[in-house]
C-alpha cells in the first residue's frame, strides 16, 4: 500500500512536471510573439514610427513679418502698424458660435457691428483658423477675459499687428487699404506661388499702393519649429527663421500739398493730380470724396460698407485714376499745338468769330454771344474761343487730331503704379468702328470732329491722363511715366531702390511751337480766363480752364430730385504748370458739377502752386459753397 | 541573539529570485523617474510602496505552505463576501464599482482574490488529491466562476482576467485531462459571440480599436496609437533615458501606470525590451523550477499558478502597449507605479520563496 502510494506520488509529480514544462513552453511562445512584435515595431517599422513621433512633436509656426510703412516724400507716415490685442474665435473649435458670442458679450463689450462683421468674415474667410470678434481690447478687457478663459474653449486673445492710416481719409485713394484675405486674394496668392509666404498672414493690399506694392510691403514670413505637447501647447522652440519685414515705400507725394488740395475741395467731388514734369513723380493724388481706409482693416462692418457703396457721391470711386471726363477747353492747347505742328495754322493767322460756326446745316455756338471778333491763336487760348477750334478741327480732320493728341497719352493707360487705371476714349475712325456694331453707327461723321475740337463729343479722359499730358507739354514733349513711389527702402539694410524717372518718349515737336502754346497759357493766367484766380501770383505760370458737359445721369444712379439738378451741371476743369521756365509742377484738376472751370477749379490750382512754389498755405477754402459759380 | 533572528528571517529568502526581482524593480524605478518627471512625488511614493511590498514579501516567505493552506478557505470566503459587499455597497469610481469603503481606508477586494483564488483551488485539489474525479474539476470551476463574474461585473476586466487565469492555471496544473481542455476550448470558441454580447460597450470598443486603431484616433484608439508610436520610434537603441518625446510631451496617457512600458520601450529601445523580457523570463523560469520541485500538491499548484499569473501580467501588459492585445487595466509587474499590484505580486513572490525553502519538509 505504501509502495503504491509512493508510486502514485511519483507519477503525480511527473505529470505535474510535464504540465509545468508545457506551461513553460507556452511562456516561451508568448514572449517570442512579443519579441517579434518589438522587432516589427522598432526595427522594421522604425522609420515610420519615428516620423510619426516627430510629427507629433514638432509644429511649424509661421511668424508674420511686419508690413512695410508708407511715408510721403518728407517722411510723414501715412500707413504704419501697431500692436493690439484681439479676441479671436476658432470657428472649427466652437460648437455654437452664437451662444459663445452671447456669453462673451457678458464680460466684454461686443457691439452689433462687431457681430455683423464677424458673420461677414465667417462667410468670406472660409477655412481661416481664427477670426476676430473684437479688435483693440483694452487692458481691462484683456484681464477680464483671461480670468474667464476656461469658460471659452476655442476663444483666445492674440496680440496682432494692425494697419493704421493715421491721416484717415487723407490720400485714401492713393494709399488704398488692406483687408482680410478672401477667395480672390487666395487665387492671386496661388498664381504668384506665394502660399508659403502667406501662411500666417491675414491681410493683403486690396486697392491703391497697398495693392500695387503688396509684394514689397509684405515681407518674408519667418518660421519657428516649436516642440508641442499632446495638448498642442508649445514647450520650446527648436529653431527659428526670423521674418524679414516688408520694405517701406517712400512716396513722391507731398502730404501737406495733398492736405491743401483736399481741404480746398471741401465736400465737393472731383479729382486732382499734380506731377513733377521732369520726373513723372506724383506730388498730389486726390479723389474726392475719400473714405477712411481704417474701416477696412479689421473687416468693414456691413453698415459702413453699404453706406460707402450706395452713396451717390461714390466715395470708393477713384476718380483720378478711373473716372473719365470730357476735357472741355483744356483740350485746346493741344489742338493749337497740332495746328502748328501740322502747319494748318500759324500763330498770327486770325479768324473772325461771329459767335458760331455753321457746319452741315448745324450751328455750333460759341460761349460768348456775338463772338470774340478777330481771334488769333494766342487769343483763342486766352479767351477760350470755341469757334477758332471748330474751324481748326474741321481743317485738321479727326485722324490728324487723334494721331497728334494721342502722343500726349490721351486715351491710353499712363502706366502709373496703381492697378485698375481707366483708359478713356481718344476718338478716331478706328475707335468708332471698334466701339459700335451697326455700320451706320460705325461711320464717322465730319460733324462729330467739330465737337472733338473743343474737348467735347466722344472725348473722355482720366484726370491722371490730363495731368500727364500737361506735364509732358510743360516738359517740352518729354513724357515721363507717372509714379507715386519715389524709392523702396529695405528696413534691414537701409538700402534704397529708387524708382528711376522713366522717360517714356519724346514727342517730336518744334520748340518754337511749344513756346507759342506756353505763352498763350501764361496769357490765360495773366489776362484770360484764369486771370482772376491767379491775380498777383508771385511766379509765372501757364493754365487753361475747361468745362466738361454732363450729358446724362449715369445708369444705376438713384433719382433724387434735390440733387439731380446739381448733378446735371457741368464739371469744372483746370490744367496748369509753373513756373513758366523750367516748370516744377504740372497739374490737372476737375471739380464735378461745379460749372465753369475758371471759378471752381482754377482757385484750387492756384492754391497748389502757391503752396508748392512758395510754401504758402491757403487761409480759407477756395470756395465756400459747392455751387460756387454758374456760367459756361 | 538579534543576529540569529535576522538569520532566521533571511533564511527562506531565495537569492536568485530576489536578484531578478531587484533587477526588474531597478528598471522600473529608472523608468518611473522619467515617466513621472512632472510629478516627482510619485517616485518617493513608489519607494514607500516598495518598502511595504518588501515587508509583505518577507512575511509571506516566513509562512510555511502548510500554514498558508489553513488560511486558504477563510481567505477565499472573506474575499467572496467582500466582493458581494462591493456589488451591494461599493463606491463608484471612474464608472466602475470596485472599491469598498471601510471608513478608515478603501480596499479593492478583487485584489485579494488574485491570491485567494489560487490558494483556494490549490487547497481544494490538495484535499481531493487521492480521489480526484471529474466532478472535482466542476466544483473548482464553480469556485473560479463566481468571484470572476462578480469582478467582471464591476466592471474590471483586467482583474477578472487575472483572477480567472490564476484559477485556470491551478486547474490545468492539477491535471485536467486534455480531452476536457480541448473540449472546453472548442466550446469557448463557439460561445465567443455570446460572450461578445455580454461585454460592456467600452470593452467592445477596446477590442474593435485593437483591430483598427485608426478608426477612432482621438478617442479609444488614442492610447494604442500613441503607445505604438512610442515603442516603434524607440528603435533599436531607444531615444535615451529622459529623452522620450512621446513620454515627455505627454502623448502617452497613463504613462507611469498601465502604459509605463511605452516609456521604457521608447527610451531604451529593442535592447531594453530584450533585457526586460530576459529578466521576466528568468523570474518565470526560476518560479517554474520552484514549482516543479515543490513537495506537496498544494505548494506545487500554488507556486505554478502564481508564476503563471505573473507571466500573464507581463504578457498582457506588454501585448497591450505594443498593440497586439486589447487595452485592459493590467499593470506591468514590478514596474508600474502603484502599491496594490506591487503588494499582491510581492506576496506571491514571498510564497514562492516559502515553497522553495520548505521543499524538504515532507521528506523529513
Amino acid at each position: 500500500m505504501k509502495f503504491a502510494e509512493f508510486r502514485n506520488t511519483e507519477r503525480d509529480l511527473y505529470l505535474f512536471q510535464v504540465r509545468i514544462g508545457i506551461a513553460g513552453a507556452a511562456v516561451m511562445v508568448a514572449f517570442a510573439l512579443l519579441f517579434a512584435r518589438f522587432i516589427y515595431l522598432q526595427v522594421i517599422q522604425h522609420d515610420y514610427y519615428h516620423t510619426k513621433a516627430e510629427d507629433n512633436r514638432i509644429s511649424i509656426v509661421p511668424i508674420t513679418p511686419n508690413r512695410g510703412n508708407i511715408v510721403d516724400r518728407n517722411g510723414v507716415v501715412l500707413a504704419r502698424n501697431y500692436s493690439a490685442y484681439t479676441l479671436e474665435i476658432a470657428p472649427g473649435k466652437v460648437a455654437d458660435i452664437e451662444k459663445t458670442i452671447n456669453e462673451l458679450a457678458t464680460i466684454i463689450d461686443v457691439r452689433p457691428s462687431d457681430r455683423n462683421r464677424f458673420k461677414r468674415l465667417l462667410i468670406e474667410a472660409k477655412g481661416a483658423e481664427t477670426l476676430p470678434i473684437r479688435a483693440r481690447l483694452s487692458d481691462e478687457e484683456v484681464a477680464r477675459f483671461a480670468a474667464n478663459r476656461y469658460r471659452f474653449p476655442g476663444v483666445d486673445i492674440r496680440a496682432r499687428l494692425f494697419r493704421q492710416y493715421p491721416f484717415g481719409e487723407l490720400a485714401s485713394h492713393a494709399m488704398g487699404y488692406i483687408g482680410r484675405i478672401n477667395d480672390r486674394d487666395l487665387t492671386w496668392i496661388e498664381e504668384q506661388d506665394l502660399e508659403s509666404n502667406y501662411k500666417g498672414t491675414d491681410h493683403i493690399g486690396k486697392t491703391g499702393l497697398e495693392q500695387k506694392y503688396e509684394r514689397e510691403l509684405h515681407g518674408t514670413t519667418g518660421y519657428e519649429q516649436v516642440e508641442v505637447d499632446a495638448a498642442g501647447r508649445g514647450v520650446r522652440t527648436l529653431s527659428r527663421t526670423a521674418p524679414t519685414a516688408g520694405n517701406n515705400l517712400v512716396l513722391t507725394l507731398d502730404l501737406t500739398l495733398q492736405e491743401v488740395v483736399e481741404t480746398a475741395f471741401g465736400n465737393r467731388r472731383g479729382a486732382l493730380v499734380a506731377i513733377e514734369p521732369s520726373t513723372g513723380g506724383v506730388l498730389a493724388f486726390v479723389s474726392k470724396p475719400g473714405f477712411d481706409p481704417n474701416l477696412f482693416v479689421d473687416g468693414i462692418d456691413p453698415v459702413s460698407w453699404d453706406e460707402l457703396n450706395t452713396s451717390l457721391d461714390r466715395p470708393l470711386n477713384n476718380r483720378a485714376l478711373t473716372g473719365v471726363y470730357p476735357p472741355g477747353s483744356t483740350f485746346k492747347p493741344y489742338m493749337a499745338l497740332a495746328a502748328l505742328e501740322t502747319g494748318k495754322r500759324t500763330p498770327s493767322q486770325a479768324i473772325f468769330d461771329p459767335g458760331h460756326f455753321d457746319f452741315g446745316g448745324r450751328r455750333f455756338r460759341d460761349d460768348k454771344v456775338g463772338g470774340h471778333g478777330m481771334v488769333d491763336m494766342y487769343k483763342s487760348i486766352v479767351v477760350s474761343c470755341d469757334t477758332y477750334y471748330y474751324t481748326l478741327a474741321n481743317d485738321l480732320g479727326i485722324e490728324s487730331i487723334s494721331r497728334f493728341i494721342g502722343q500726349f497719352g490721351f486715351g491710353a493707360r499712363t502706366g502709373i503704379d496703381m492697378e485698375g487705371e481707366g483708359i478713356g476714349v481718344l476718338p478716331s475712325i478706328e475707335w468708332k468702328t471698334r466701339r459700335f456694331r451697326r455700320p451706320d453707327q460705325q461711320k464717322w461723321y465730319a460733324g462729330e470732329t467739330i465737337s472733338v475740337g473743343i474737348g467735347q463729343g466722344y472725348n473722355a479722359y482720366t484726370p491722371l491722363q490730363l495731368a500727364v499730358a500737361m506735364a509732358t507739354l510743360a516738359n517740352n514733349g518729354v513724357m515721363f511715366k507717372p509714379h507715386l513711389v519715389k524709392y523702396i527702402e529695405n528696413v534691414n539694410t537701409g538700402e534704397r531702390r529708387f524708382v528711376e524717372p522713366q522717360p517714356l518718349k519724346t514727342i517730336p515737336m518744334k520748340q518754337e511751337n511749344i513756346d507759342v502754346i506756353k505763352r498763350a497759357m501764361a496769357g490765360v493766367n495773366t489776362e484770360g480766363t484764369g486771370a482772376r484766380a491767379f491775380a498777383k501770383a508771385e511766379y509765372t505760370s501757364g493754365g487753361k480752364t475747361g468745362t466738361s458737359q454732363v450729358i446724362a445721369i449715369k445708369a444705376g444712379e438713384k433719382y433724387n430730385e434735390s440733387r439731380t439738378a446739381e448733378r446735371h451741371r457741368d464739371h469744372a476743369l483746370f490744367i496748369a504748370f509753373a513756373p513758366l521756365e523750367a516748370p516744377k509742377i504740372a497739374l490737372a484738376v476737375l471739380v464735378e458739377n461745379a460749372g465753369f472751370g475758371a471759378t471752381a477749379a482754377a482757385p484750387i490750382a492756384r492754391m497748389v502752386l502757391d503752396y508748392y512754389l512758395l510754401g504758402k498755405k491757403p487761409v480759407k477754402p477756395a470756395a465756400a459753397d459747392e455751387a460756387a459759380s454758374d456760367g459756361g | 541573539m538579534f543576529e540569529r533572528a535576522l538569520h532566521r528571517i533571511a533564511a527562506p529568502i531565495d537569492g536568485t529570485l530576489l536578484a531578478i526581482v531587484g533587477g526588474v524593480i531597478l528598471l522600473g524605478l529608472i523608468t518611473l523617474f522619467s515617466a513621472s518627471y512632472e510629478n516627482p512625488g510619485r517616485l518617493s511614493a513608489q519607494f514607500a510602496n516598495l518598502g511595504l511590498a518588501f515587508i509583505v514579501m518577507l512575511v509571506a516567505s516566513q509562512i510555511p505552505p502548510q500554514t498558508l493552506m489553513r488560511f486558504a478557505p477563510p481567505a477565499y470566503l472573506v474575499g467572496l463576501l467582500l466582493l458581494i459587499a462591493v456589488a451591494l455597497f461599493g463606491d463608484v469610481r471612474n464608472g466602475a464599482r470596485r472599491w469598498l469603503n471601510l471608513g478608515v481606508t478603501s480596499i479593492q477586494p478583487s485584489e485579494i482574490m488574485k491570491i485567494a483564488m489560487p490558494l483556494m483551488l490549490a487547497w481544494y485539489f490538495h484535499k481531493r488529491e487521492a480521489v480526484l474525479r471529474m466532478h472535482d474539476y466542476a466544483i473548482a470551476a464553480l469556485l473560479l466562476a463566481v468571484p470572476t463574474l462578480l469582478i467582471a461585473r464591476q466592471p474590471d476586466l483586467g482583474t477578472a482576467l487575472l483572477v480567472a487565469a490564476a484559477g485556470c492555471y491551478v486547474i490545468f496544473l492539477a491535471g485536467l485531462s486534455w480531452k476536457v481542455i480541448i473540449g472546453l476550448g472548442a466550446s469557448a470558441l463557439a460561445s465567443l459571440p455570446f460572450l461578445w454580447g455580454m461585454l460592456h460597450d467600452y470593452q467592445r470598443k477596446r477590442i474593435l480599436t485593437l483591430l483598427d486603431p485608426g478608426e477612432d484616433p482621438l478617442g479609444a484608439g488614442y492610447h494604442i496609437i500613441q503607445s505604438t508610436i512610442a515603442v516603434g520610434s524607440g528603435g533599436f537603441t531607444g531615444k535615451g533615458w529622459l529623452n522620450g518625446t512621446q513620454t515627455h510631451l505627454e502623448f502617452i496617457p497613463e504613462r507611469s501606470t498601465d502604459f509605463i512600458f511605452a516609456v521604457y520601450s521608447e527610451e531604451f529601445g529593442l535592447i531594453g525590451n530584450m533585457l526586460l523580457l530576459t529578466l521576466y523570463l528568468a523570474l518565470i523560469a526560476r518560479g517554474l523550477v520552484i514549482a516543479a520541485n515543490a513537495p506537496t500538491f498544494f505548494s506545487r499548484l500554488l507556486a505554478g499558478a502564481i508564476v503563471l499569473t505573473f507571466f500573464t501580467y507581463a504578457f498582457v501588459n506588454m501585448g497591450m502597449v505594443s498593440g497586439i492585445l486589447p487595452v485592459v487595466g493590467v499593470p506591468l509587474p514590478l514596474v508600474s507605479y502603484g502599491g496594490t499590484a506591487l503588494v499582491t505580486l510581492s506576496f506571491g513572490i514571498g510564497v514562492l520563496m516559502s515553497v522553495q525553502s520548505n521543499r524538504k519538509l515532507v521528506q523529513t
